[in-house]
Order: structure tokens, then sequence, then C-alpha cells
């Protein structure tokens, strides 16, 4: 049978949707709408792009990011300095809106006369692939061995378990600085000792949840039909860890920035004159009494990347569940026709109350 | 309904599809005593033997607690039993595991009680009742499966563009029905429907309970139907059986059982099954027995239901009474009847 691009006989306000707004239809469909092939899943992108312009929050994340990601991309071609050498002739110039600011410096300078506009550019490289790559890898093997442990449950959940208290009682910094002192300080050793020291958390929420989930009559309903294990797994059971998955995993990415930092600070992570954000906050914490700006502006770009995350990440969890999705799409819609009839009530076009 | 004379030949002459010999399920519940010395053992079904032939229905009927509900898991294997045998077409099922116990998914499905929590959320209705065509690899692909998937709904009364909605856009009885349409995919010849209608709004139930039977007529189609009243199951059911306690008190067929229960808490049972008028309902005597169901975790050596039984004797309390027959094709475990 034909698969069409996008069947407008979607969700169940397909009909309403169609009445009030031509694009209503594939506003509600998304990623099920995607069936293959080349232009089904540029309309399915297409739809998700609009789907995700209705939320104005979603999309101020993404933008956010993206420019956050070109921004890390670009940073010897946007920095107006080398963020590696100072200017001892500006040392602690306040940012240019501030009294003895100077548009030299238009984010000013610390007390060896870096450049804080070109350290906060080229820091967000470090900072972001850390955050995650780090987010990534550990989410990753957590999740895997959540799985794993709560599936399959007995011998395999007991070593698991054990394995995850163990390395849970076992202070991570140690750890840390026990692996960075024998394999040197490195962007990539950074990643892995974060990485090996993040994931238990993802393993004891994933397993949790899958015990309860694996529980419900509709696992079971899989199980009936004769689905495989993985199947049931990764189609049934993972799915539910959509939210609480996103939620820990933004926590943990402003954690790991946070992480780094650390790391950096105590000389195990990146090397001064190298950047990152978390290096500049740790850096500017000892200037904290005579300039503020050293350590509140890298700090402020930490905070927004974890907010733009947020909300995007938000938008996300949203577009996963489908009821949530059409609750969110209704809402929509009834904001419009709001906003559409007090309009037409102020111009005088039609009677108040009446629709077309 | 078929003639006497046909029900008969099919009970005796036609080998019986689904055959359950002395089953018994036990499950551990820890360890009791200072040491942990002695194993506690939930005895859930204790001996049970019934047979259920090609095309017919058998209605199981139980409280909570009695081991209905694991009895037909017990058949559909997921639950592992502890003592007897299972055998499905007269091939020995009891312990397959892997492969064949997958393929023989094609051949029994299950019904369940909760139509709200057995279908995926996340999931369309398409996906739902395509995914066993997927799985057994009788369809390639979604695109492929969804026309099959049409006609399994058109089958159970839902309309074709419920293929693209989600489960939660559709009320009790209509879920229902995708669940009844995702048990047919495999075209199994054995459903056990699990309460199927227990959760269901008495107004739809008689709905989904003649849906079942049409789809037996046309389809030829032999059920375990699982219920804890006794109301729901006569309409179906050709014949009945009661559990209580995890023992097989009563089987019957469905007219022999409500005229002329042989076993006490079957009377029991029916005479709380109300009868729509007033006058007969207002005169009749509602049997209610004093007492507690035996605990499973130490039941007692005789009859289960010694307890509460106002015929019971000595001999009741120290000796299982045998399912024998009183009747023609009606059996009984009491040793008062």
């Amino acid at each position: 049978m034909s698969t069409g691009s996008i069947d407008a006989s979607g969700p169940g306000h397909a009909a309403v949707a169609a009445e009030v707004d031509q694009r209503g239809p594939a506003a509600v469909l998304g990623p099920g709408a995607y069936r293959g092939r080349p232009h089904e899943m540029f309309s399915a992108l297409r739809g998700m792009g609009r789907e995700l312009w209705q939320d104005k929050a979603g999309f101020a994340g993404l933008v956010i990011l993206v420019l956050l990601a070109l921004m890390a991309i670009f940073a010897p071609w946007i920095a107006p300095y080398d963020p590696g050498k100072g200017d001892l002739f500006a040392k602690l110039d306040p940012p240019v809106w501030q009294e003895g600011g100077s548009w030299d410096h238009i984010l000013g300078t610390d007390h060896l006369g870096y450049d804080v506009l070109s350290r906060l550019i080229h820091g967000a490289r470090v900072s972001l692939t850390v955050g995650v790559s780090v987010v990534l890898l550990a989410g990753g093997f957590g999740v895997f061995m959540g799985l794993l442990a709560g599936y399959r449950g007995g011998r395999t959940d007991a070593f698991i378990m054990r394995w995850i208290d163990t390395q849970i009682a076992f202070p991570g910094l140690l750890l840390a600085l026990l692996i960075l002192a024998v394999v040197g300080p490195s962007m990539i050793t950074v990643i892995i000792v974060l990485a090996i020291n993040g994931w238990m958390v993802y393993g004891r929420m994933t397993r949790g949840i899958v015990l309860s989930v694996r529980q419900l009559p509709y696992v079971e309903a899989a199980e009936m039909v004769g689905c495989s294990g993985p199947r049931v797994v990764f189609r049934h059971i993972l799915p539910n860890l959509t939210s609480p998955l996103l939620t820990l995993a933004i926590l943990e990415f402003a954690r790991i920035i946070l992480a780094e930092a650390a790391l950096s600070f105590l000389g195990l992570g990146v090397q001064f004159p190298e950047t990152s954000w978390g290096l500049d906050v740790a850096r500017g914490e000892t200037l904290m009494a005579v300039a503020w700006w050293p350590i509140t502006i890298p700090g402020v770009a930490i905070a927004v990347t974890v907010l733009a995350v947020n909300m995007l990440a938000s938008w996300a969890r949203i577009t996963s569940d489908p009821q949530e999705r059409e609750k969110r799409f209704a809402r929509q819609l009834a904001a419009r026709e709001k906003r559409r009839e007090r309009r037409e009530r102020r111009l005088g076009v039609r009677p108040a109350g009446v629709r077309p | 309904m078929l003639p006497e004379a046909m029900t008969a030949e099919r009970t005796t002459v036609r080998s019986p599809l689904v055959e359950v010999e002395g089953l018994s399920i036990h499950f551990p519940a820890g360890r009791a005593g200072f040491w942990g010395q002695s194993q506690l053992v939930v005895h859930a079904v204790d001996n049970v033997t019934f047979a259920i032939a090609p095309g017919e229905t058998l209605g199981l009927v139980g409280e909570s607690g009695s081991g209905k509900t694991t009895t037909g898991r017990a058949i559909l294997r997921r639950v592992n039993a502890t003592r007897g045998t299972i055998r499905f077409r007269g091939q020995d099922i009891t312990r397959i595991e892997g492969e064949p116990l997958r393929q023989l998914r094609r051949n029994m499905q299950l019904i369940f009680q909760d139509p709200y929590a057995s279908l995926n959320p996340r999931m369309r209705i398409g996906e739902i009742v395509g995914e066993p065509l997927l799985v057994h690899g009788l369809v390639r692909d979604a695109a492929q499966a969804r026309a099959l998937v049409v006609d399994l709904l058109e089958r159970v009364g839902l309309p074709a563009d419920a293929v693209d909605r989600h489960p939660h856009a559709f009320s009790g009885g209509q879920r229902q029905r995708v669940g009844i349409a995702r048990a047919l995919a495999l075209e199994p010849e054995f459903i056990v429907a699990d309460e199927p209608v227990s959760a269901l709004d008495v107004s739809v139930r008689a709905q989904v309970v003649n849906l079942l039977q049409e789809l037996q007529e046309a389809l030829g189609l032999t059920y375990l139907f699982i219920a804890h009243d006794l109301s729901v199951v006569q309409h179906i059911s050709h014949r009945i059986a009661i559990m209580y306690a995890g023992h097989l008190v009563e089987i019957a067929p469905a007219g022999s059982i409500y005229v002329n229960p042989k076993h006490p808490y079957t009377e029991a049972l029916l005479s709380a099954v109300p009868i729509p008028d007033p006058k007969v309902q207002r005169r009749r005597r509602r049997i209610v027995y004093s007492g507690e169901v035996p605990s499973p975790l130490n039941p007692p050596a005789g009859c289960r239901f010694a307890g509460r039984c106002p015929r019971a004797t000595r001999q009741c309390e120290m000796e299982v009474p045998p399912l024998e027959e009183k009747a023609p094709g009606h059996l009984a475990a009491c040793w008062h009847s």
C-alpha cells in the first residue's frame, strides 16, 4: 500500500486541526510518520521543526545550543585575541559597560591580562566536548548495564549492583587523581575519568524503572506474542525511561562541566593557559574580591548552556510521550483560537464570541 | 449451539486440544524460623486435571487467589509447573523452552484483564496489533502489516483509521478489542481470556463477550475463559470449571452446573448470581458461608473447603476428595454429593 508522505489520519485531533489550522495534522505527527524513504524523512523532520517552533522555549533552547556549537567550532576566527596570551599592560580591565572598561576588551581581562571574551569563546570547545561526551559515554554504559541488570535479574543483577555499590563507595576524586596521575592530564583522559565515575547513577535509576515496568501487562503481552528479549527491552521498556533519563542527563551535564573545572583547578584537567569554562571559573575564584567578571562571565556561560539544554529537553520529553504531545497540541490550538478571537473583537471584524 | 449428538461426538471422538493433568504450581515464598530453616511454599494450584476440546469454551471460575489465573498462565507457559503435565494437541509442552516455545505462541494467545495497562501507551494501534506478525516474520515490514492490521481491526469492530492512533484515544471496551485483535493476529487455535471483561463497564461487557463468541464461531477458536463471576461465563461457556483455593472442585457442562450443582462451594457461588426477576430474587435464599479461605502457605490436609462447609465431616478434614463423575460429564470433588 502507499505510505504517502504523511498520513492525515494521524492522532485524534487531526480533524479539529484541519479545521482550525492547515498545518495541524503535520504538527502532531513527527517521528512516527517517518517510514524510511528520504522524502518522508524530510517531511518528518519538517513536521518536527514546525512542532518545535510552536514551543517557544524549546526553540530558544535549540537556537542557543546551535549558536554555542558554532561558536565553539569557529572559535579561532571569532575570538578577538589569542586565549593563551596575556597582555600585561591591560591587567584586570573591567567589561566595556563598566567605568574604566574599553572596547579593546569587551568583557574585560583577568589579573594576567588574558581577554575574558576570547577565553570564553575558546573555553566552549573543551566544556561542551567534555560535557556531551561524558554524558553520552556514562549514560550509554550506565543505561545498558541497568537494562541488563533489571531485565536479566538473578546473578547478573546481583553482580552489576554490587559492582555499582563498590564503585560508589570508592571516592571518585581519589580514583580520578590516581588515573590522571598515571596517564597524564588531557581532555581525553578527563572524559574517560569522568565517565568511569559517572555511569553508576544511570545504572541504578535504569534498573529501578526496568524492575517496575517489566511487571506491566503490556510487557507481558509483548513477550506473549513472541518478541525477543532485546526487542522487549528496547521497544517496550526503554521508551519509559525517556523522561527520567533526560532529566538525569541534564543534571549530570551541569555537574560534569563543574567536575571538569574541579579537576582542572587541581591541575589534573585542562592545563592553563589552555582554557575551559570550568577552569576559568576556578581561576576567577581567587580574584572574586577585586574583580567579579573573570568568574561570573564563564559561570553565566555554563548557566545559559544548562538552561538551553533544559528547555530543549523539556520539549523533547513531551514530544516523546504521545499523550502529553496531544495535550500540548490542544493547548496551543486553544491559545491560538483565543488570541484570534481577542484580535477580532478588538478590530470589530465580527461580533464577539462568534466563530467563523 | 450445536445439536446434542454433535457435541457428544466432539468431546468423545475428537482428541482434546489442551490437556492438563495433575498440575501443581508452587511458589517459593521466603524462609521462616530464626535460622531460616523452613522454606515457605505458596500452594497456588494443586493437582488440577481437565481437558478442553477443540472449538469449546471452558469457563474457569474462582475467587481471587483460587489459582485460576495461575492455571491459565501455566498453560501458556508463562509460569512453570511444579508437577504435572500440560499437553497441546497431544504434545507435551510442560518443559519446552526457547524457539519451540516461541513457535507455540503462534497457536496459543492471551487476552488480558486490564485493557488500560496491556497496551503500550507509546505505540500506535497499528504497531501494537502488527507486532506479532512482524516478530514472527509473517510480514516484511510495518507497511506490509498495515493491510492485515486493518482487516483484524475490522474483524473486532474497530474503524480502519484506528491504525494511526495511540491507545489513550480509545475507551476501555475499544482497547479490549485492540487486545483481542492482537491476540488474533497470529491466528491461534487456543486463547486464554484472563478476565477479559471484569475491568470494563457493565454496559460494554456483553458486547465484548458477544464479540468473543462470534469470533469463536467464525474462526473455530477454543477458549479458556477465566472469570470470578459466574454470570459472565454462563453466557459463553460450554463447560464450566470451579476452582477453590488451588483445587478444582467441580467441572461440568454449563447447563448441568447451573441446574444441579454438586459441590457446596458451587451452590454458594450460584446463590450469589442475581436473577433478573425481583420476585424470584427476593424469595431466594442467599448462601453465605462463614470462615476464611485457607492460607495457601499452609493448606489443610483434606478438602480445602472443609473449614467453611456445613456438611464437613472428619473424612473431609483428613482426606482430599477425588474429582469423580457424579452425573454424566459432571465431575465434582466432594465426599458428600
